[in-house]
């Protein structure tokens, strides 16, 4: 790979298209270490898509997805391969496992070996209560670790995902939608934590909810028909005549 | 302090689950052998072999309840596995047949005599000592669901799909089984057995010491199916059978961890066939019939998928049912009845037999507390 790139992650002319439909159009994107950004656009706009492209589960028909200073080429590894790396994706609608406990759900995020044999015997059944706790405490979801992950209210399991993903410590975290379905005061809380996690990990975060974007006080980038529109501060992109174009319809 | 572990492990119906199959292993060979016939105790030779065989039964049950209840994976096709332990088994008692078959050759089963077989396949050699022949039990059902899961599970082949190409496994090895070609019998299979480790196979005490090896066996593929459940591997297989994309997403190679508890599953089911040839004395292709799959497949939905007991449990009263039931002049309707339990357990108890004792159990306990409390309260004032 010839180019050179200081970027966390970095995305150049990324195509995508399913039966001729373009769901990218030669998207470049670029993310610095440390640095939080909000993805906003209408539906699709390719958000998830791009999303998906960088997990490793759709396949880019062109362009360079490159990952912690252009020294990974995302674009040859596969979905368990690339959370290995250190990527990881909180779902627009939050999946965890609902027949497990709040505590066992982190338990199997939590960063180590994840081969079938050290789940059987290994290290992953010698895991410390409060290094699961640690995480837990985080999200605010300590006094819930012995009830099923099924029984948490919508913005719980949102916060419990979140956890799960912290506890995969990965460099960069994708997140769709967490205020989704969320209440005022939750998605204030969510916010914070976010600026929590940012402190040390790079967060790309997808969300339609303008008030929550502007709460998050980072770079905003708009994505229209699979590339970018606008990208800025929230006010810039937020005056940009073709991005109320596109939100308000012509 | 290992007991008390293992005590945890096991869980409330695991254990009282080992202490009913333990107390069966000695009961009933004793029933069998030290009470006279003629005593209301004893129990003929005849109703042991056939406890014998629910006992298989339920051992294959657990088998597929690991991979279907646990890991989500529904085969269509674990008789396959059931019926190669049972061949591996079936082909070490031709041996021992030795000169007292029909055309008294000492190496060759009669069959291949018939097919005018000059020498012994190479697939038959070293069946004659027993430990090879036991290697094989585990390895040819093993090796099997290496090769099949290592293929579907990569290409990520899931849902009804995969249940469809267990399915045509199965059926393969079924059509293929008949022929005679093959070198396996054709359809009538392996039978007409004498001895097994030197005992008359169809002696009483052989029979007696068969049982006992099954229960034996039903308790070790219980304890290792417990303990595989219990582990941080158990609540992995969980996670894939519920949310398989998530579990990827996490990092865990998602086709490596359904591959072991396969393999592991296919090798209990070899084992379980193995021990169930030489109690009903013949092996044949019927046993790859898609049909013993299916059936399988509900006692396991029956007794209550994701509990393992309930799987044994699931395949000893349906297989008991299925005696009585074809038996008589019901035996046409069988299979009605058997779909017919299917849709109302379904539709009536989604959690199987075990799911209506445990709502039985909470409910009593519930009623339990209540009637604790008025009682506290009215002794309260005195």
């Amino acid at each position: 790979m010839s180019t050179v790139t200081q970027s966390i992650l970095y995305l150049d002319g990324v195509s995508v298209s399913f039966d001729g439909f373009k769901a990218l159009r030669s998207l470049s994107l670029t993310l610095e270490p440390g640095e939080m950004r909000a993805i906003i656009g209408p539906n699709g706009a390719g958000k998830t898509t791009m999303m998906d492209v960088i997990t490793g589960k759709t396949r880019c028909d062109e362009g360079d997805v490159l990952f912690d200073k252009g020294s990974v080429d995302l674009t040859r590894f596969d979905e368990a391969a690339i959370a290995e790396i250190g990527i990881g994706r909180k779902f627009q609608k939050p999946t965890v496992f609902e027949s497990h406990t709040v505590a066992d759900n982190v338990l199997l995020a939590l960063k180590g070996d994840r081969g079938p044999f050290s789940a059987l015997f290994g290290a992953r059944n010698r895991i410390a209560a409060e290094t699961i706790d640690r995480y837990l405490t985080i999200v605010r979801l300590i006094d819930h670790r012995a009830r099923l992950a099924g029984d948490l209210s919508h913005g719980q399991k949102q916060w419990l995902e979140i956890a799960m993903l912290l506890a995969q410590d990965p460099k960069l975290l994708l997140i769709d939608e967490p205020v989704a379905g969320m209440t005022d005061a939750e998605t204030e809380a969510t916010a914070d934590l976010l600026k929590e996690i940012n402190k040390d990990h790079s967060v790309i975060v997808v969300e339609h909810d303008m008030g929550f974007v502007r709460a998050l006080g980072c770079r905003v980038t708009c994505l229209h028909e699979g590339s970018v529109l606008a990208e800025g501060s929230i006010d810039a992109v937020a005056g940009n005549e073709r991005v109320v174009e596109v939100y308000l319809g012509r | 302090m290992i007991t008390a572990r293992f005590i945890r492990l096991m869980e409330g119906r695991g254990l009282l689950f080992l202490a009913i199959v333990a107390a069966v292993g000695v009961l009933i060979p004793a029933c069998n052998l030290l009470i006279p016939p003629g005593s209301p105790l004893h129990i003929s030779t005849g109703t042991m072999v056939l406890i014998g065989k629910y006992l298989c039964y339920a051992m294959f049950a657990i088998a597929l309840d690991l991979v279907w209840g646990y890991c989500g994976i529904l085969s269509l096709g674990h008789g396959a596995f059931f019926a190669l332990g049972g061949y591996a088994m079936g082909m070490y008692l031709m041996r021992q047949i030795g000169s007292r078959g029909v055309y008294g050759n000492p190496i060759l089963p009669d069959f291949m005599v018939f097919l005018n077989y000059k020498e012994l396949p190479i697939t038959w050699w070293g069946f004659q000592h027993f430990p090879y022949a036991m290697l094989m039990v585990l390895l040819v059902p093993g090796l099997l669901a290496f090769v099949f899961g290592w293929l579907a599970f990569r290409s990520r082949v899931t849902g009804v799909y995969l249940s469809i190409i267990t399915q045509a496994m199965t059926y393969a090895l079924w059509l293929s089984f008949f022929r005679n070609d093959m070198g396996f019998g054709g359809n009538n299979g392996l039978t007409d057995f004498k001895d097994i480790l030197g005992f008359n196979v169809q002696a009483q005490g052989t029979r007696a010491g068969l049982f006992v090896a099954t229960c034996v066996a039903l308790i070790l593929t219980f304890v290792i199916a417990r303990l595989i459940v219990a582990s941080t591997y158990g609540k992995v297989l969980v996670s894939i059978r519920d949310a398989e994309s998530r579990t990827r997403f996490l990092g865990y190679r998602v086709e490596h961890h359904k591959l072991l508890v396969w393999v592991v599953s296919a090798m209990m089911a070899g084992v379980a066939g193995a021990l169930y040839v030489p109690q009903v004395g013949i092996i044949n292709p019927s046993e790859f019939h898609p049909a013993n799959s299916i059936e399988a497949v509900v006692w396991v939905a029956i007794g209550g998928r994701g509990t393992l007991v309930g799987a044994a449990l699931g395949a000893v009263v349906v297989n008991y049912l299925k005696t009585i039931f074809t038996s008589g002049w019901l035996a046409a309707y069988w299979l009605f009845a058997l779909g017919g339990l299917f849709v109302l357990v379904t539709l009536a108890m989604p959690k199987g037999l075990i799911g209506v004792w445990e709502d039985v159990r909470s409910r009593l306990k519930s009623r339990k507390a209540v009637a604790d409390s008025k009682a506290a309260s009215g002794q309260a004032p005195t």
